[in-house]
C-alpha cells in the first residue's frame, strides 16, 4: 500500500490512485457502464437544448411538486443500485457451497451487504417516502407550497449528495464492510481503519440533514397552512401519517447525527465513547443508533400506511371505515416507536424484566396496527373495488404484510428472539414487512399519484404485470429464508458447507428474478405509458373518482396549485365538493404571491458534499475550504432579498381559461 | 375455470414445500437440550396464537376482495357507510386480547428463560437434583475462533466444545476485540459475546452427538468460518475428553494467548492442557497484556477516589492520560509499578 507523502499527502490526504479499483472487473465494468450511460444523458440532454429547462424548471425549483418528483426519481435509480447489491448475494449464496467460494470474496461482499442496507432504507425508501409526501402534501391540505419553499430544495440536494457519496465509494475507495448499522468495536478505528465507515458517516450525516430539515418543514406545513375548515380531524389519512412520520423524523434524526458524530470524534481524533478500553462502551452506541433506528421503520411505514388508506377507500369508492381510530392508531403507534428500541438486541444480557418490558411494548404495537389492517377491511366490505394497479398492490400488502407482523410479534418474545436474532429468519421478517408493506404502499402512491404529476395514466397492463412478479418473487424470494432460519443459519455468510441448504438459496435466487422482473415491468410500464401518453390523458384532473383535494385540480397542476384557497367541510373534501355540485371558479382571479427560484440548496449541498469528501479522504485543506465557503454561502443567501414574486393575474386566467376549455373539450 | 386451476396450483406448490421442509433439520423447532427446546416451543405456541387473529384477516380479505369486485353487481354496496361502534370494539378489543396472552406468555416466558437464571431441571420431566453441580465453562469469541477454558479442569480448547449430557453447564462469555454472539441452536439461545463485559448463559444438552456452534453476529472479514462443534457426551467420553485435554503438553499462558488472539480462520481444534489462573478475567478486563491497566482498576480509579490515597488517585490518572496518548498499546514504563498491575 503506497502512502502520500509530503505535499501530496497534505492536499491528497490517504487517497492514491490505488484507490480507484481497476484490479476489480465487476467494480470496472459497472464504472465504464455508468461512464457511457451518463455520457449518454448528457449528450441527449445537450441536443435537446434541455439544459436551460432542467437549470430553472428541475434543478433550482422550489416547487414542491417538482422536487418530489425529483425525490422519486432519486429513489428509483438507487432502487437499482440497491436491488443490483442484492442479486448478488442472492447468486453469491445460491452458488458458495462447499468447495465453491462463489465470485466474491468477504471483502467485498461484506461490502455489498452494508452498502444493500444502507441504499435501500436511505436512498430508495426515504427518498420517495419524502418524494410521495412532497407531492400530496400541500395538495391534500389546499396549500400552494410548503412552509419552507427554499429548505425543501435544500433537503432534496442534500439527500440527493449523500446518494452520490455512497455512490462514490464505489469506485473511489470503497464502501463500511460492517452491516448498515457500523456497530461499534468493527466500525472502530481499530477493527476498521480503511474509508469505508467514513464514507458511511459522511453520506448518512449529509443525508441526515437533508432529511431533518424536511420532518420541520412537512411539520409546520401541515400545522400552519392547511385550507379553512380543515381541522385536524378532517386531514386526509395521509396528510396524518405524513404530519407523524415527520414527527419521528424530527424527533428521532438528530440522535443519528448525534451518536454518527460521536463515532466519528472516536475515528478522528481519538476518543473513547464506544472503543473497548479507557471506559467506552460500545452497547451504548448499539442502544443510541436503534433509538433513531426503530422509529425510522414507522417513519416509512406510516406513510405507507397513509397510501393504502386513500388508494382502498377510493378504488372502493368508499368512505374509508373508522377514519377516528385510523388517526388515533396512527398517532399511538408514533408514541410507541419511542419505547421499543431494545428489542433489536435482547440478547445483549439484559435483565428478564427489561427484556419483558420492550417485548411487550413491541408487542402493544401491534394493536393499533391491527385496528389499521381491520379498517381497510371494512373498508372493503360493502364497497364496489376497482382492481387498479393501486389496489393490487393494497390487497398484496393486507396478505402480505400481517404475516410480516406476525413473524415481527414473534421475534418480540425475547425467549422466541433468542433462537431467531441475526437469523434469515429475521432476515426474513424484515423484508416482509418493509417490501411487503412500505415498498408495496410506494408502488401503490407512485401509481396513484402519478397521472396526477405528470397528466396521464401509468398503462394498467404492465402495472399489473409488475404487482403479480413483484408479489410472487417476494415470497419465492423470502419464505426460503423463514424455513433456513429455523434451520439455524445466520445473516451475512458469503460461503455454506451443508449442501442440504442449497436448493433453498436457489428458490431465493428465483424470486430475487422474479423481482428482478417486477422492476423491469415497472421500467417498460414508465416507457410504454409515455408512448401512448394521448390515450392515457387523463382531462379530469380527477382520473380514479378522487376524496381528497389533489383531484379537485388539474393534472398536473399549476404552479400555484389553487387559484382560489379552498374551503374544507368534510375529512373527503374534494367528495363531499363533488356531492355538493362543486363549480370552479372561472373569473375573479387575482395575483399569486410565489416563491422565487434560487440555485443556492444545490451549491451548499455540493459543498457539503466537497467537504465531506474531505473529511473521508483526509484531505484537510479541501474539508477545511470547502466548509469555510459553506457558512460563506450561507450567509450570502440570507442576504438574497429577491424571493419571491407576483404571478400576474393575467397569468392566472390565461391557465385556468386553458383548463375550462381543456374540460369543455372532454364533455 | 381459472381460479379452480390458480388453486390446483396453490395447492401443489404448498404440498411440494412442506415435501421440502419434512427433509430438512428444523434444529430451532427440534432441538437436543432443553432450554432450546422450550424457546422452540415458544416459537410455535406464539405462532398458533397470533394465527387465531392472521387467518381470518388474510381469509377475509381475499373473500372480500373477490364478493365486492366492482364487476359483481349483486353485492351490497354502501358508499357512505364508514363506521360501527360494535365493530370497532370488536377490531380493537381482538387484536388486545390475543396481546394480552401473548404478553403474560412473554413475561412468564422471559423469566423462566433467563439465560442469567439457574437451571432448575434437567428437561420437562425430571427435575434437578439440589446436590447436582453445574459445569463451568468460560466461553471467549476470539477473531475469528472460539476459546473455550474449563476453570473447574484447568484446560482449554479452541474451536470445539464438549459437555456431558444432562449436566446443567454455566457458562461465561467475553468477546476480545469486536462484538460476536454464541449460539449453538441445538443447545440453548444466543448470547452476545462482548469485549469487555461478561454475560452469562445456563444450558444443558439433552441428547449424545455433534452439534454446529457459531457466531451469529457478524464480526468482520473471517466471520464466515468463526464455526466450532458442540460434542454431547456421556461422562466417560467427556473424561477421556478432557484426558486428551490434559495430555497436550501446550500450556494457555497470557503470552499464548496474545499469540492465538491474532486474528486467523479457519483454526484446527488445539487443546491446552493448563490454564493461567483468571485467564478469563484478565480478558474480559483487558489485561492479559502485562502491561496493560487492568478494566476495573481504570474504572475504580474513578469511581471511588477516596478508597486510594490523593497520591495514588493523582499517579492513576496520569496512567489514563498515557494510555489516551497510546491506544495501540505500547503503554509507558509507569504501568509496570507493581501497585497497579492486576
Amino acid at each position: 500500500m503506497s502512502e502520500n507523502t509530503g505535499l501530496a499527502k497534505f492536499v491528497f490526504g490517504r487517497l492514491t490512485w490505488e484507490a480507484i479499483p481497476l484490479h476489480e472487473p465487476i467494480l470496472l465494468a459497472t464504472f465504464l457502464a455508468v461512464v457511457i450511460g451518463g455520457l449518454a444523458v448528457l449528450a441527449l440532454i445537450t441536443y435537446f437544448r434541455w439544459w436551460g429547462t432542467l437549470w430553472r424548471d428541475w434543478i433550482t425549483s422550489i416547487d414542491h411538486k417538482r422536487l418530489g418528483i425529483m425525490y422519486v426519481i432519486l429513489g428509483l435509480v438507487m432502487l437499482l443500485r440497491g436491488f443490483a447489491d442484492a442479486v448478488m448475494m442472492r447468486a453469491q449464496q445460491a452458488i458458495a457451497f462447499g468447495d465453491s467460494m462463489g465470485y466474491l470474496p468477504p471483502h467485498h461482499y461484506d461490502q455489498i451487504f452494508t452498502a444493500h442496507g444502507v441504499i435501500m432504507i436511505f436512498f430508495v425508501a426515504m427518498p420517495l417516502v419524502v418524494g410521495l409526501m412532497n407531492f400530496v402534501v400541500p395538495l391534500q391540505i389546499g396549500a400552494r407550497d410548503v412552509a419552507f419553499p427554499f429548505l425543501n430544495n435544500f433537503s432534496f440536494w442534500m439527500t440527493a449528495f449523500g446518494a452520490v457519496l455512497v455512490m462514490m465509494s464505489l469506485f473511489v475507495g470503497e464502501f463500511a464492510k460492517t452491516g448498515w448499522l457500523a456497530y461499534p468495536p468493527l466500525s472502530g478505528i481499530i477493527a476498521s481503519p480503511d474509508v469505508g465507515v467514513d464514507y458511511y458517516i459522511w453520506s448518512l450525516q449529509v443525508a441526515g440533514v437533508g432529511t431533518l430539515l424536511t420532518g420541520i418543514n412537512f411539520i409546520v406545513t401541515i400545522v400552519k397552512m392547511r385550507a379553512p375548515g380543515m381541522d385536524v380531524m378532517k386531514m386526509p389519512i395521509f396528510t396524518w401519517t405524513a404530519l407523524c412520520a415527520n414527527v419521528l423524523i424530527v424527533a428521532a434524526f438528530p440522535v443519528l447525527t448525534a451518536v454518527l458524530a460521536l463515532l466519528s470524534l472516536d475515528r478522528y481524533v481519538g476518543t473513547n465513547f464506544f472503543t473497548n478500553d479507557l471506559g467506552g462502551n460500545p452497547m451504548m452506541y448499539v442502544n443510541l443508533i436503534w433509538i433513531w433506528g426503530h422509529p425510522e421503520v414507522y417513519i416509512l411505514i406510516l406513510p405507507a400506511f397513509g397510501v393504502f388508506s386513500e388508494v382502498v377507500s377510493t378504488y372502493c369508492g368508499k368512505r374509508l371505515f373508522g377514519y377516528a381510530s385510523m388517526v388515533y392508531a396512527t398517532v399511538v403507534i408514533t408514541i410507541l416507536s419511542y419505547l421499543v428500541w431494545l428489542h433489536h438486541f435482547f440478547t445483549m444480557g439484559s435483565g428478564a424484566s427489561v427484556n419483558s418490558f420492550f417485548g411487550i411494548t413491541t408487542m402493544i404495537i401491534s394493536i393499533p396496527t391491527g385496528a389499521k389492517i381491520f379498517n381497510w377491511l371494512f373498508t372493503m366490505y360493502r364497497g364496489r373495488i376497482r382492481y387498479e394497479p393501486p389496489m393490487l398492490w393494497t390487497i398484496g400488502f393486507m396478505v402480505t404484510f400481517v404475516i410480516g407482523g406476525m413473524t415481527g410479534v414473534l421475534t418480540a418474545v425475547p425467549p422466541a428472539d433468542f433462537v431467531l436474532h441475526n437469523s434469515l429468519f429475521l432476515v426474513a421478517h424484515f423484508h416482509n414487512v418493509i417490501i411487503g408493506g412500505v415498498l408495496f404502499g410506494l408502488m401503490a402512491g407512485i401509481t396513484f399519484w402519478f397521472p396526477k404529476a405528470f397528466g396521464y395514466r401509468l398503462d394498467p397492463f404492465w402495472g399489473k404485470c409488475s404487482f403479480w412478479f413483484w408479489c410472487i418473487g417476494f415470497y419465492f424470494a423470502f419464505m426460503p429464508l423463514y424455513a433456513l432460519g429455523l434451520m439455524g443459519v445466520t445473516r451475512r455468510l458469503s460461503h455454506f458447507d451443508d449442501h442440504a441448504l442449497q436448493i433453498w438459496f436457489q428458490i431465493a435466487a428465483f424470486g430475487a428474478f422474479l423481482i428482478a422482473l417486477g422492476i423491469a415491468s415497472f421500467l417498460i410500464q414508465l416507457v410504454v405509458s409515455f408512448v401512448r401518453r394521448d390515450s392515457l390523458r387523463d382531462t379530469t384532473g380527477d382520473p380514479w373518482g378522487g376524496r381528497t383535494l389533489e383531484w379537485s385540480t388539474s393534472s398536473p397542476p399549476p404552479a400555484y396549485n389553487f387559484a382560489f384557497t379552498p374551503i374544507v367541510h368534510d375529512a373527503d373534501a374534494w367528495w363531499d365538493m363533488k356531492q355538493r355540485g362543486y363549480v370552479r371558479p372561472r373569473s375573479g382571479f387575482v395575483p399569486i404571491h410565489m416563491p422565487k427560484n434560487t440555485p443556492a440548496g444545490l451549491i451548499l449541498a455540493l459543498l457539503s458534499a466537497l467537504c465531506a469528501f474531505g473529511l473521508i479522504w483526509h484531505m484537510w485543506p479541501l474539508a477545511a475550504g470547502s466548509f469555510a465557503l459553506l457558512i460563506v454561502a450561507a450567509i450570502v443567501h440570507t442576504f438574497n432579498y429577491d424571493r419571491e414574486y407576483y404571478l400576474p393575474a393575467d397569468e392566472v386566467v390565461r391557465v385556468e381559461d386553458a383548463r375550462t376549455r381543456a374540460l369543455a373539450a372532454h364533455g | 375455470m381459472v381460479s379452480s386451476r390458480a388453486v390446483g396450483f396453490l395447492l401443489a406448490l404448498s404440498f411440494s414445500c412442506m415435501a421440502l421442509l419434512a427433509g430438512c433439520d428444523m434444529v430451532v423447532l427440534r432441538p437436543s437440550g432443553y432450554v432450546a427446546a422450550q424457546q422452540g416451543q415458544l416459537v410455535v405456541i406464539s405462532t398458533l396464537l397470533m394465527l387465531i387473529v392472521i387467518v381470518p384477516v388474510i381469509v377475509l380479505t381475499l373473500v372480500f376482495a373477490w364478493h365486492y369486485r366492482a364487476s359483481n353487481t349483486k353485492a351490497h354496496y354502501t358508499p357512505d357507510w364508514d363506521h360501527s361502534i360494535p365493530l370497532e370494539l370488536v377490531i380493537w378489543a381482538g387484536p388486545l386480547l390475543i396481546i394480552i396472552a401473548l404478553g403474560a406468555l412473554t413475561w412468564i416466558g422471559t423469566h423462566t428463560l433467563d439465560p442469567y437464571r439457574a437451571l432448575t431441571r434437567i428437561d420437562s420431566q425430571r427435575p434437578l437434583s439440589i446436590e447436582a453441580e453445574s459445569l463451568n465453562i468460560e466461553v471467549v469469541a476470539l477473531d475469528w475462533k472460539w476459546l473455550f477454558i474449563y476453570p473447574d479442569h484447568g484446560v482449554a480448547v479452541v474451536n470445539e466444545l464438549a459437555i456431558p449430557v444432562d449436566v446443567p453447564v454455566h457458562f461465561t462469555i467475553t468477546s476480545s476485540s469486536v462484538m460476536n454472539s454464541f449460539y449453538v441452536p441445538a443447545l440453548a439461545g444466543q448470547i452476545y459475546a462482548m469485549p469487555s463485559m461478561a454475560t452469562t448463559l445456563h444450558a444443558v444438552i439433552n441428547k449424545r452427538g455433534e452439534y454446529e456452534g457459531f457466531s451469529a453476529n457478524y464480526s468482520g472479514s473471517g466471520f464466515n468460518n468463526m464455526r466450532f462443534r458442540l460434542l454431547g457426551m456421556n461422562a466417560g467420553e467427556f473424561d477421556s475428553w478432557l484426558q486428551k485435554a490434559r495430555a497436550s503438553k501446550d500450556g494457555l499462558t497470557r503470552e499464548a494467548y496474545l499469540d492465538l488472539e491474532k486474528p486467523s480462520e479457519r483454526e484446527p481444534v488445539r487443546r491446552y492442557g493448563t490454564v493461567t489462573a483468571d485467564l478469563f478475567d484478565l480478558v474480559v478486563n483487558r489485561c492479559v497484556d502485562i502491561r496493560k491497566v487492568c478494566v476495573r482498576h481504570m474504572m475504580g480509579a474513578h469511581a471511588e477516589p477516596t478508597r486510594a490515597s490523593a497520591r495514588e488517585s493523582i499517579a492513576l490518572k496520569l496512567i489514563a492520560a498515557d494510555a489516551v496518548c497510546r491506544a495501540d498499546g505500547s503503554l509507558a514504563s509507569a504501568l509496570a509499578s507493581p501497585v497497579y498491575r492486576y
